[in-house]
C-alpha cells in the first residue's frame, strides 16, 4: 500500500513538473494545481497510513490517525484554492491585457525559448 | 517629569503638526513649540535632583533576554545635551515658522523635526546602548527626511541619498562596535560598560570595538575622510542646517566620544585616530572653507573645521581637552546656530546665498548684520565673545599635544587652521556686510519681522554674555566636564578668565588673527589660485562608487533573472533534486521499521484511476477542456484516497475546493484559448521530462523512505488526542485542532484567503478600468453559445437544492467540533450554494438578490474571529482560549456551547466571502464579455413568455428581453 501511495505522490509530482516547465500559463496553473496535490499528499503522509481510524475521539476505541498533519493540509487545500485564483487572475489579465499567454518575458531579441 | 516622557514627548507630539496644519500655519507651528516647550520644562524639573548629586534613572524592561532594555539616565552630559537640543528646537521652531513659505508644507516639516527631536534626547538620555543604537538610526533616518524636505530639488534628494548612505554605513559599523563593547563589559548598560575602563582597555577586541564604533562617530560627525556629506546636506532648509548639521545631529557622534570617553580614552590607538582625524578635519574644513562662495557651504566647512576641533580635543586624551571640547561644544552650537540663521535671512531676503552676488547688506539690513558680526567674530576667536575662551583653550591644549616627532607639528597645524578659520569669519562679515551697497541683489533686501531675527539674537546674546563674563558659564561646564571623565580624572582647577597673560596660547591667536586678515585682503589672487589648483571632488567620487555598484547589480541581476520563468523552474527543481540526493548518499539512515500495509482492490483501483487521469493529463493537456475534466478525476481520487486513510475532513475539503477549483477554471477558460499550441521541440520535450521523472522519482522515493519509518521523536499528535476532548470539548481532533490548539495558525490563514480574494477582486477592478475592458466588450464569443443559457429545469432545480444545501451547510458546521466538518468545509458547501444559483440564473439576478458585500463577510468573519480571540483575554487568559460547556433545555438532548464554534463561525464566514468574492470577480470579467444579460432568471419562462397561461399568476411585464 505505502508503494501505491508513494508513486502517487511521486506520479502527480512528475506530471505537475512537466507541466510547469511548459511555455503558456494555462498548463503551469495546472502544474501547480498538481503540485499542490502531490504536497498536500506528501504532508499528509508524514503522520503515516491508517486505514479506518479517523480522529474522531469515541468511548472504546484507542487507535487513531495522526490528527495533527490532517488539520495543517486542511487548511492547506483552502489556501491552495486562494493561491490559485490568485495565479488565474494574473494570467488572466496578462493574456487580456497583451493577448499573450507566455509564461516567460519576450527577449530583447524576440525569440521565444 | 519622568525621562520616558521628556523621551515620548516628540515623538508623540511629531503626530500633530501633521494633524493640525489644516488648522493653519500658526496653530501648526505653536503646537511644535508647546511640545518642545513641555518636554524642555519636564527636563529642567529633574535639575534639582541632578544638582543634588543624584544620576536620574527610568527603566524598562523590554527585551531582558538580549540584554536591551528601555533603561533612560540622565547624568550632567545627557541634561546638557538635551537642554542644547530642546532649547535651540524651541528658537528654530519659531525661525521656521517664518522661514518657511506658504508653498512648503509646513506640517511635514514640523513633523519630520519632531521626530528627529525625540531621537536626538533619547540618543543622549539612552542608559542601553541597545537602545541608543535604535535612536541613532532614527536620527539618521529623520535627517534623510528633513535634508530631501524640498522633494523637487535634485541637490535636495541627493544630499539626503548620500548622508544617509553614509551615516547609515557608520551606524552600521557602530552596531558591531557596541555588541563588541557590550560584551566585553558583560552588559549593554552603560551605567555599568563605564566603570569597566581596566577590563574594557586590557580586551583584545578593544581595538575592533574602538575603530567600529569611531567608524560611526565619525560619520555622523562628518570627520575627515566622510566630512563629504555634511556639505551636501545644506540643501536642506536652512532652519534644518542650523538645527540638526550644526548645533545637534553632527554632535552626536562627538557626543558619543564624550559619552564613552572614560572607558575608550587614554590610550594611543584612541590618541593617534581620534586626534589625527579631528587635526585634519579641522585644517582641511577651514581651508576649503574660505574659498566656498555660497554663505551656507561656508558654514557647512567651518561646521566641518570646528566639529574637528571638538574631536581633537577629545583626542587628546587629557581633563582640561574634555574641558575645552564641553566648552567648546556649548559655544560652537550658540554662534553656529546663530550664524546660520543670519545666513538663511540673507537668503530669504536677497535670495541669493552667493557672496559674490552680496556685499555692503550693513545698511540695508543693520539688525541681522549685528548679529552675523558678532557670531562671525565669535567664530573668528575675537576676545569679549564666547569663541575666543575656548578657542584659546583649545590652543593651550595644542600646544602640549605631541604628535608624529616634531613638537612643533600640531601647534604649527593647528594655526594654520585657526588662521583660515578667522579669515573665512571675516570673509563672511566683510563680503555680506561690508563695501559698498550694490543695485544688482536678485531682490531688495531689508531686515525680517522679528520671528526670524529675534531666535538668532537670542543667541548671539548668550554669544557676549558668555564671552564678557566667562564665569558665568564656569560652573556648568565644570559640572558637564566632571560627568565626560567619569571619575578617571579630577576637573581641572582652571579658571574661565579672558586674560591668562601672555601664554603660547594668546601668540597663537594673534597670529591667526593677524594672518587671517591678510588672507582677507589677498583674497582675490588666492582665490584664483585655488580654482586652478586640481582636487578631488567627493561627490564625484561618491557618485562614481554608487554608480558602480549599481552597475555590478544590474548586471548579476540581468544574468541570473532574464525573464525566462520556465528556466528558473527547472534550475530551481534541479537544484532540489541535487541538494536532496547529496543528503541522501551522505545522510544516515536506518532500516524500515514498519511493516507494509497489504493492498486493497479498492485502493487499487484508485491508483489506478489516478495513473491514467494522470498520463492523460500529461499527453493530452493541450485541450484545455479535457485537461480540466482529467484534473476533476484527479482530485476526486485525491478525496476518495483521504477518505480511505482516516480523514474524513480532508476528503470533504478537497472535494468542495475541486467543484470551486473546477468552476473558477472553466471560467478562466472562457476568455483564455482552447488549446495550448505545441511550441517545445522534441529535445526541450525529453529534457523536461527527464527533469520531471527525477523529480517525481526524488518524492517517490522520499514518500515511500518516509512512510516505511516511524517517528524517531515523539509526535505532539497525542497531546492533541489526549486533550482534544478535556481541553477543546470537541472530540473531532482535527476540528479542535483548527479552532483551538492551533487557532492562531487558524486566525492567520482565514485572514491570508481573504487578502487573496480582495487582490483578485482589486485586479479585476483594474482590468475592468482599463483598456482590457474595450477588448472584452469587442470581443466575439469564439465558441457557438447555448440558445437557452440559463435552462428552466436547471433554474428550477438549484432553487430546490438551495436551502437542502444550506441546511446541509449549517449541519456540516454545528456538528464539526465533534464530527468530520466545520467552518471550512460548510464554508465551501455553503459558498457552492450561492455559486449554483449564479450559474442556473445568471449574474445579474443573483446580484440583485445577493444583500451583503462578499467583502463585508469576510471582513465580519475575520472579526469575529478575531473578537473571540480577544474575548478571552476578558477572563484573564491568553489569546484564543477557548472556554465551554454543557447545557441542557429540558425536553432536549444535552447540548454543548464553546467559543470555539464562534470563532468557527469567523472561519466560516471568511472562507465563504473569500470564495464568492473570487468567483464573482472572474464572472464580472465574464459578464462584460458577453453581449447583453438578461435580468430574468430564465431565459424561456412560459409563465412569462404566454401571458395567456391560464394559471393566473402574476405576470412580470415582459419588456422584449426575453430569449
Amino acid at each position: 500500500m505505502e508503494l501505491l501511495f508513494a508513486s502517487s505522490v511521486g506520479l502527480l509530482t512528475a506530471a505537475g513538473l512537466y507541466l510547469v516547465f511548459r511555455l503558456r500559463t494555462f498548463p503551469v496553473i495546472l502544474g501547480t494545481s498538481l503540485l499542490t496535490y502531490a504536497v498536500n499528499l506528501f504532508l499528509f503522509a508524514s503522520g503515516r497510513l491508517t486505514v479506518g481510524a479517523p480522529p474522531i475521539l469515541m468511548d472504546g476505541v484507542t487507535r487513531y490517525t495522526d490528527p495533527l498533519p490532517q488539520a495543517l493540509v486542511l487548511t492547506a487545500i483552502v489556501i491552495s484554492f486562494g493561491m490559485t485564483a490568485v495565479v488565474v487572475v494574473i494570467a488572466l489579465g496578462a493574456y487580456l491585457g497583451a493577448d499573450d499567454d507566455h509564461v516567460n518575458d519576450p527577449k530583447e531579441e524576440g525569440a521565444d525559448t | 517629569m519622568s525621562l520616558f516622557l521628556v523621551v515620548a514627548l516628540p515623538f508623540l507630539g511629531a503626530l500633530l503638526p501633521g494633524l493640525l496644519i489644516g488648522a493653519g500655519r500658526k496653530v501648526c507651528a505653536g503646537t511644535t513649540f508647546a511640545v518642545t516647550l513641555t518636554a524642555l520644562v519636564g527636563l529642567l524639573s529633574n535639575l534639582p535632583a541632578l544638582l543634588r548629586g543624584e544620576v536620574i534613572e527610568a527603566r524598562i524592561d523590554w527585551l531582558p533576554a538580549l540584554g536591551m532594555n528601555m533603561n533612560l539616565m540622565m547624568d550632567g552630559l545627557g541634561a546638557f545635551f538635551a537642554c542644547l537640543i530642546l532649547g535651540i528646537g524651541l528658537l528654530i521652531i519659531a525661525y521656521a515658522r517664518s522661514y518657511l513659505s506658504r508653498e512648503d508644507n509646513m506640517g511635514s516639516f514640523f513633523t519630520y523635526l519632531l521626530l528627529f527631536q525625540g531621537a536626538m534626547v533619547g540618543i543622549v538620555l539612552s542608559d542601553n546602548i541597545l537602545v541608543l543604537l535604535v535612536f541613532w538610526e532614527l536620527t539618521s533616518l529623520s535627517s534623510f527626511l528633513l535634508i530631501g524636505y524640498w522633494k523637487h530639488l535634485p541637490e535636495g534628494r541627493q544630499g539626503a541619498r548620500m548622508a544617509l548612505t553614509v551615516t547609515g554605513m557608520g551606524g552600521l559599523a557602530m552596531i558591531g562596535g557596541m555588541l563588541i563593547l557590550g560584551q566585553i563589559a558583560g552588559s549593554y548598560d552603560l551605567s555599568v560598560i563605564l566603570t569597566q575602563r581596566d577590563l574594557i582597555q586590557a580586551d583584545p577586541l578593544y581595538v575592533p570595538a574602538l575603530i567600529l564604533i569611531l567608524l560611526g562617530c565619525f560619520t555622523k560627525s562628518a570627520q575627515f575622510p566622510f566630512h563629504f556629506w555634511l556639505p551636501h546636506a545644506m540643501a536642506a532648509p536652512t532652519p534644518v542646517s542650523a538645527y540638526l548639521h550644526s548645533a545637534t545631529m553632527v554632535k552626536a557622534g562627538i557626543f558619543l566620544m564624550a559619552r564613552l570617553w572614560p572607558v575608550l580614552s587614554g590610550t594611543p590607538e584612541w590618541f593617534y585616530i581620534v586626534t589625527t582625524a579631528g587635526l585634519i578635519t579641522m585644517v582641511l574644513g577651514a581651508v576649503i572653507g574660505l574659498f566656498k562662495h555660497d554663505l551656507k557651504a561656508l558654514l557647512a566647512f567651518s561646521t566641518v573645521s570646528h566639529l574637528g576641533l571638538i574631536t581633537m580635543l577629545l583626542g587628546t586624551g587629557t581633563a582640561f581637552g574634555a574641558m575645552a571640547a564641553v566648552f567648546h561644544i556649548l559655544n560652537h552650537a550658540t554662534f553656529k546656530c546663530a550664524l546660520f540663521m543670519s545666513a538663511g535671512i540673507v537668503d530669504h531676503e536677497a535670495h541669493t546665498r552667493d557672496i559674490r552676488r552680496l556685499g555692503g547688506l550693513r545698511h540695508l539690513m543693520p539688525v541681522t548684520f549685528v548679529i552675523a558680526t558678532i557670531a562671525a567674530l565669535s567664530m573668528a576667536g575675537i576676545p569679549f565673545f564666547n569663541g575666543f575662551l575656548s578657542k584659546e583653550m583649545w590652543l593651550e591644549e595644542v600646544s602640549h599635544t605631541m604628535l608624529y616627532g616634531p613638537d612643533w607639528l600640531v601647534p604649527a597645524l593647528a594655526t594654520f587652521g585657526a588662521l583660515f578659520s578667522a579669515a573665512y569669519s571675516f570673509r563672511y562679515i566683510g563680503h555680506t556686510f561690508l563695501g559698498e551697497e550694490r543695485h544688482d541683489y536678485p531682490s531688495h533686501p531689508h531686515d525680517p519681522p522679528a520671528g526670524m531675527w529675534l531666535p538668532p539674537a537670542i543667541l548671539t546674546v548668550l554669544v557676549v554674555l558668555i564671552g564678557v563674563m566667562p564665569f558665568l558659564a564656569e560652573p556648568a561646564v565644570k559640572y558637564v566636564t566632571a560627568a565626560v571623565l567619569g571619575g578617571v580624572y579630577a576637573v581641572p582647577d582652571v579658571h574661565f578668565a579672558l586674560w591668562h597673560g601672555v601664554t603660547p596660547a594668546l601668540i597663537m591667536s594673534i597670529i591667526a588673527v593677524t594672518g587671517g586678515l591678510i588672507l582677507l585682503a589677498l583674497f582675490s589672487p588666492l582665490s584664483k589660485l585655488w580654482e586652478a589648483t586640481p582636487r578631488p571632488e567627493a561627490k564625484v567620487i561618491f557618485d562614481e562608487i554608487v554608480a558602480g555598484f549599481v552597475r555590478l547589480a544590474r548586471e548579476t541581476t540581468q544574468v541570473l533573472h532574464n525573464g525566462a520563468f520556465t528556466q528558473y523552474a527547472g534550475i530551481m527543481t534541479l537544484a532540489i533534486i541535487v541538494a536532496g540526493g547529496h543528503a541522501w548518499l551522505t545522510g544516515n539512515s536506518f532500516a524500515p521499521t514498519r511493516d507494509p500495509m497489504p493492498v486493497h482492490a479498492i485502493a487499487a483501483a484508485g491508483w489506478l484511476a489516478l495513473v491514467v487521469a494522470t498520463a492523460f493529463l500529461v499527453l493530452k493537456h493541450r485541450n484545455r477542456l479535457l485537461a480540466l475534466i482529467l484534473m476533476g478525476i484527479i482530485g476526486l481520487v485525491v478525496s476518495v484516497g483521504f477518505a480511505y486513510f482516516s480523514a474524513p475532513d480532508l476528503a470533504m475539503t478537497q472535494i468542495s475546493v475541486e467543484v470551486v477549483t473546477i468552476i473558477l477554471l472553466l471560467l478562466a477558460l472562457n476568455f483564455l484559448p482552447d488549446t495550448t499550441p505545441s511550441e517545445s521541440e522534441l529535445g526541450k520535450k525529453l529534457r523536461d521530462g527527464l527533469i520531471a521523472i527525477a523529480g517525481g522519482a526524488a518524492a517517490m522515493a522520499f514518500t515511500y523512505h518516509l512512510l516505511m519509518r516511524d517517528f524517531v521523536a515523539p509526535s505532539i499528535s497525542e497531546f492533541h488526542l489526549a486533550n482534544s476532548y478535556k481541553g477543546g470539548g470537541g472530540t473531532n481532533v482535527v476540528n479542535v485542532i483548527l479552532v483551538d490548539f492551533r487557532g492562531f495558525d487558524t486566525f492567520g490563514e482565514i485572514i491570508v484567503l481573504g487578502i487573496a480574494a480582495m487582490v483578485i477582486f482589486a485586479l479585476t477592478e483594474t482590468l475592468l478600468g482599463g483598456p482590457v475592458r474595450a477588448r472584452l466588450l469587442n470581443r466575439l464569443p469564439d465558441k457557438p453559445l447555448a440558445g437557452d443559457r440559463h435552462p428552466l429545469m436547471m433554474v428550477v432545480l438549484t432553487r430546490v437544492m438551495m436551502p437542502v444545501v444550506l441546511m446541509v451547510g449549517v449541519y456540516i458546521f454545528l456538528r464539526g467540533h465533534n464530527l468530520p466538518g466545520g467552518g471550512f468545509i460548510a464554508g465551501l458547501v455553503v459558498a457552492i450554494a450561492v455559486v449554483m444559483q449564479y450559474m442556473a440564473s445568471g449574474y445579474n439576478w443573483a446580484t440583485e438578490r445577493q444583500r451583503y458585500p462578499y467583502h463585508g463577510i469576510i471582513g465580519t468573519g475575520v472579526l469575529i474571529a478575531g473578537l473571540t480571540g480577544i474575548g478571552s483575554w476578558l477572563s484573564g487568559n491568553e489569546f484564543l482560549t477557548s472556554a465551554f460547556g454543557y447545557f441542557r433545555i429540558p425536553p432536549m438532548e444535552e447540548f454543548e456551547l464553546a467559543t470555539a464554534a464562534l470563532f468557527d463561525l469567523g472561519v466560516f464566514l471568511a472562507v465563504l466571502g473569500a470564495v464568492m468574492l473570487s468567483l464573482e470577480s472572474f464572472s464580472r470579467l465574464a459578464r462584460r464579455a458577453h453581449v447583453e444579460e438578461s435580468e430574468f432568471a430564465m431565459d424561456i419562462d412560459p409563465s412569462r413568455d404566454a401571458p395567456e397561461n391560464t394559471s393566473g399568476r402574476a405576470v412580470p411585464a415582459n419588456d422584449g428581453k426575453g430569449a
